[in-house]
């Protein structure tokens, strides 16, 4: 469902949004200061992975909800990849009616608690909030509140499954069990179809469940999000590699009829750097899969992790973020950020980066790894790395890291984590040899449908993006399984 | 949730387990692997497909106790199931007629080896193989390796069957006798390591099919690269055989041992309980 402009205005002119937005004056609304999350200590914090926020309480939400002035052209919704109708639940949380405010969020996103806790919302929503644009203050904390209204809902335990139409009986795959997919399946189903999602791992939730650790998105969150999708009708099916363990053909012939391709972008980038295969120096993927997906770090599991004293981490994002946090709850003495540009180009979310500050990060920007060193055993002792200038932007409009010659010097680290980036995940493609690919070895799709080359092939995600956001995903997910439902039909009609 | 519907020991650290996947029975070729994890705290490991039976629907894993996990998943018994089981992974031996191929087994690594063997066999090669061992009781599935080749050298370290000597020693008596157009050997990295020495002293195109370290086994964790001419190759996707004259196999001893201390202490402690 999108909402259109006639649409909003409609639910803002019921009678309720028009009482509330008369029960407080708008230059009222402005004096309110935006609340702040309330946070586990950062020193009693990196002693476990309780998660860091604890989110607000029912006063501070509804408070919150206050400054909101339930704008007649609510630019926010535009900052939104799945158009969330924000002063709708934002004015459901202000009357204190919290289950209607999830409700609203669920019309459009199948992962609001997972939203909540892991958009970039200062570079979206909130980048489009009156309170940025025009009066250049703090806006209202979308974020925050979205968070606030997906768990009161699952604390509530009455968790509302979206409606579903009749079943149709037409089968169609997700590939993959990230946010995309999972969308994409939660859009299917609601609109009828049968649908089963395809995992290569053991466990469904795709980065959501291996690569984000729990201290930031709880397991159990991501766990209630898929049991609505199941409660939905969606199936599941772990342990199973399309491409490898049946082919889209061999689907095909099972009466699959179209497939949505988010099979994300899971092979990590390394430097190509000398001595980038010492023991102690691994990719993010692997160091956060081990501890979030395979629990290496509990006595009681069999996977085993290195839990390094000096611990430097190679990129700037939120990956990069996540590991390094992970590396100080695992026991470093030192955990570094190494980044070749500096503060203001670094892509992860503010909040991770102010989180990281506190808990004693330390950020070496303007800084890059040349060379690594190790003992006899192969070991990692030692990292030569280089200080960095700023040139001209380049294509990704930040500016571009110059070598300063004669700047390099040694660091002792005995782990370091590569957080460089990530390329699409190659088995899809490899198993179709007629998928158009780019240049960059994702899956070429028309950008309006999300259509493959291969026309019962849709694809969204990091498949396709390359490294991006859960949102930008899950908006790829909804998008997509509007344009399977539109090239089902026509199929259907000929 | 996969069934075991028979298992047999081979020796007392080598068991064979005959495992209910449909799916990966039809889908294997010679050279895939599949990931396995037992228990909900188990660890992923990968296992090459030793052989499988399509129409019943069951795989061959051959499976030697190293650690935690594999002493874990050989103690399961007829009837019990494999938590996990997922492929087949990595891509599929090249086969082609070629003329002699000379294969090379050492260890367990017979088992992965058998149904290259077959294939080889099947395209019209004639096959040397050479099964290697410490010992006597560690040689495994000869009379099924004998089946598909034309002649099979027995090399044991101890000479307690077979000739006494190393799997190089066997290459060695092979190409005195007769012309090898390629060679694969599969076996412990230090062995294929020498034998890559070897073929590669007499021009021998060989191909190493590696066992690394691995998470997830579909290319999301990179700890399984190797480093082969010159580049880094992960070898769940793009091996796990490759060109093994290229292979930097000290680079993959070293990475091999990266868990060794962690791994010994898992093993004693479960050792002590078992």
């Amino acid at each position: 469902m999108t909402f259109n402009q006639d649409s909003l205005k409609n639910d803002r002119s019921q009678d309720w949004r028009v009482e509330l937005r008369n029960i407080i004056k708008n230059k009222d609304r402005l004096k309110l200061q935006r609340v702040r999350m309330n946070e586990v200590d950062a020193e009693k914090r990196v002693q476990s992975y309780v998660e860091v926020n604890s989110g607000l309480t029912a006063e501070q939400a509804v408070n919150e909800a206050q400054r909101c002035l339930d704008c007649a052209n609510p630019t926010c919704i535009s900052g939104c990849p799945v158009e969330i109708n924000i002063p709708a639940f934002i004015k459901n949380i202000e009357r204190k009616d919290f289950l209607e405010a999830a409700k609203t969020l669920k019309l459009t996103s199948s992962l609001p608690a997972v939203c909540g806790r892991v958009c970039p919302q200062e570079k979206q929503c909130e980048a489009n909030c009156f309170y940025t644009i025009k009066m250049k203050t703090e806006p209202v904390a979308i974020g925050f509140l979205e968070r606030f209204a997906a768990d009161y809902e699952r604390e509530s335990n009455q968790i509302s499954v979206p409606a579903t139409a009749t079943a149709n009986g037409i089968k169609v795959a997700c590939i993959g069990s990230g946010p995309a997919s999972l969308t994409c399946a939660g859009e299917l189903a609601k609109l009828g179809y049968s649908v089963t999602v395809f995992e290569a791992l053991h466990e469904i939730g795709g980065v959501l469940k291996y690569g984000i650790p729990e201290f930031r998105l709880p397991n159990k969150i991501v766990d209630v999000e898929i049991d609505v999708l199941k409660q939905m009708g969606v199936q599941f099916e772990t342990n199973f590699i399309v491409g490898k363990t049946a082919t889209i053909n061999d689907l095909r012939e099972e009466g699959y009829v179209a497939f949505f391709a988010g099979s994300g972008a899971g092979l990590p980038r390394f430097m190509e750097i000398p001595g980038e295969n010492y023991i102690g120096i691994l990719s993010s993927n692997e160091y956060l899969t081990r501890v979030n997906l395979m629990n290496a770090a509990s006595p009681y599991t069999d996977t085993p992790v290195i839990c390094g004293l000096n611990v430097a981490v190679i990129g700037g994002g939120n990956t990069a973020m996540d590991s390094v946090r992970t590396a100080k709850r695992l026991g470093a003495k030192r955990a570094m950020i190494v980044y070749r540009r500096s503060m203001d180009e670094m892509p992860a979310r503010i909040e991770e980066i102010h989180h990281a500050q506190e808990e004693g990060i330390e950020f070496l920007t303007l800084t890059n790894p040349i060379e690594y060193f190790s003992d006899e055993k192969g070991c990692l002792k030692q990292m030569r790395v280089q200080k960095m200038g700023l040139g001209e932007p380049d294509a990704s409009g930040r500016r571009r890291p110059v070598e300063i010659e004669g700047s390099e010097y040694l660091i002792d680290v005995d782990t370091v984590i590569v957080s460089v980036g990530v390329s699409p995940n190659p088995i899809i493609p490899n198993s179709l040899p007629n998928l158009k690919m780019t240049r960059w070895k994702t899956i070429e799709v028309n950008e309006e449908t999300l259509q493959s080359s291969i026309p019962d092939i849709f694809a969204g995600g990091d498949i396709v993006r390359g490294g991006a956001t859960v949102i930008l995903a899950m908006g790829d997910g909804r998008k997509a399984a509007a344009s399977m439902n539109n090239y089902i039909q026509n199929i259907k009609t000929k | 949730m996969n069934k075991i519907v028979k298992k047999e020991i081979f020796s007392e650290n080598v068991i064979k387990l005959v495992i209910d996947a449909p799916r990966i029975a039809k889908a294997r070729k010679a050279g895939h692997f599949v990931m396995v994890r037992n228990g909900a705290d188990g660890e992923r490991i990968p296992l090459t497909i030793a052989g499988s039976d399509p129409v019943k629907g069951t795989i061959d894993l051959v499976i030697q106790k190293v650690g935690v996990s594999s002493r874990k998943i050989t103690s399961l018994n007829v009837g019990d199931y494999v938590t996990d089981l997922v492929g087949p992974l990595g891509e599929a031996t090249h086969i082609e007629k070629v003329g002699t191929v000379l294969a090379c087994g050492g260890g367990v690594g017979v088992a992965p080896l058998l149904p290259i063997v077959e294939a080889y066999k099947k395209a019209g090669n004639r096959v040397v193989t050479i099964l290697a061992a410490r010992n006597k009781d560690l040689i495994i599935l000869e009379p099924q390796i004998r089946e598909f080749s034309d002649e099979v050298i027995i090399m044991t370290d101890d000479g307690s069957y077979g000739t006494k000597g190393l799997v190089t020693d066997g290459i060695e008596s092979v190409v005195a006798k007769e012309k090898i157009d390629m060679a694969i050997t599969i076996g412990p990295a230090v062995m294929m390591k020498f034998a890559s020495r070897v073929t590669k002293k007499y021009n021998i195109p060989t191909i190493a099919s590696l066992n690394t370290i691995m998470v997830d086994g579909t290319g999301m964790c990179g700890a399984c690269r190797v480093t082969v001419g010159g580049k880094t190759k992960f070898v769940c996707i793009d091996g796990p055989e490759f060109n093994a004259h290229e292979v930097d196999f000290d680079e993959m001893l070293l990475r091999l041992s990266g868990y060794r201390e962690l791994e010994k202490k898992a093993d004693d402690n479960y050792l002590s309980k078992h």
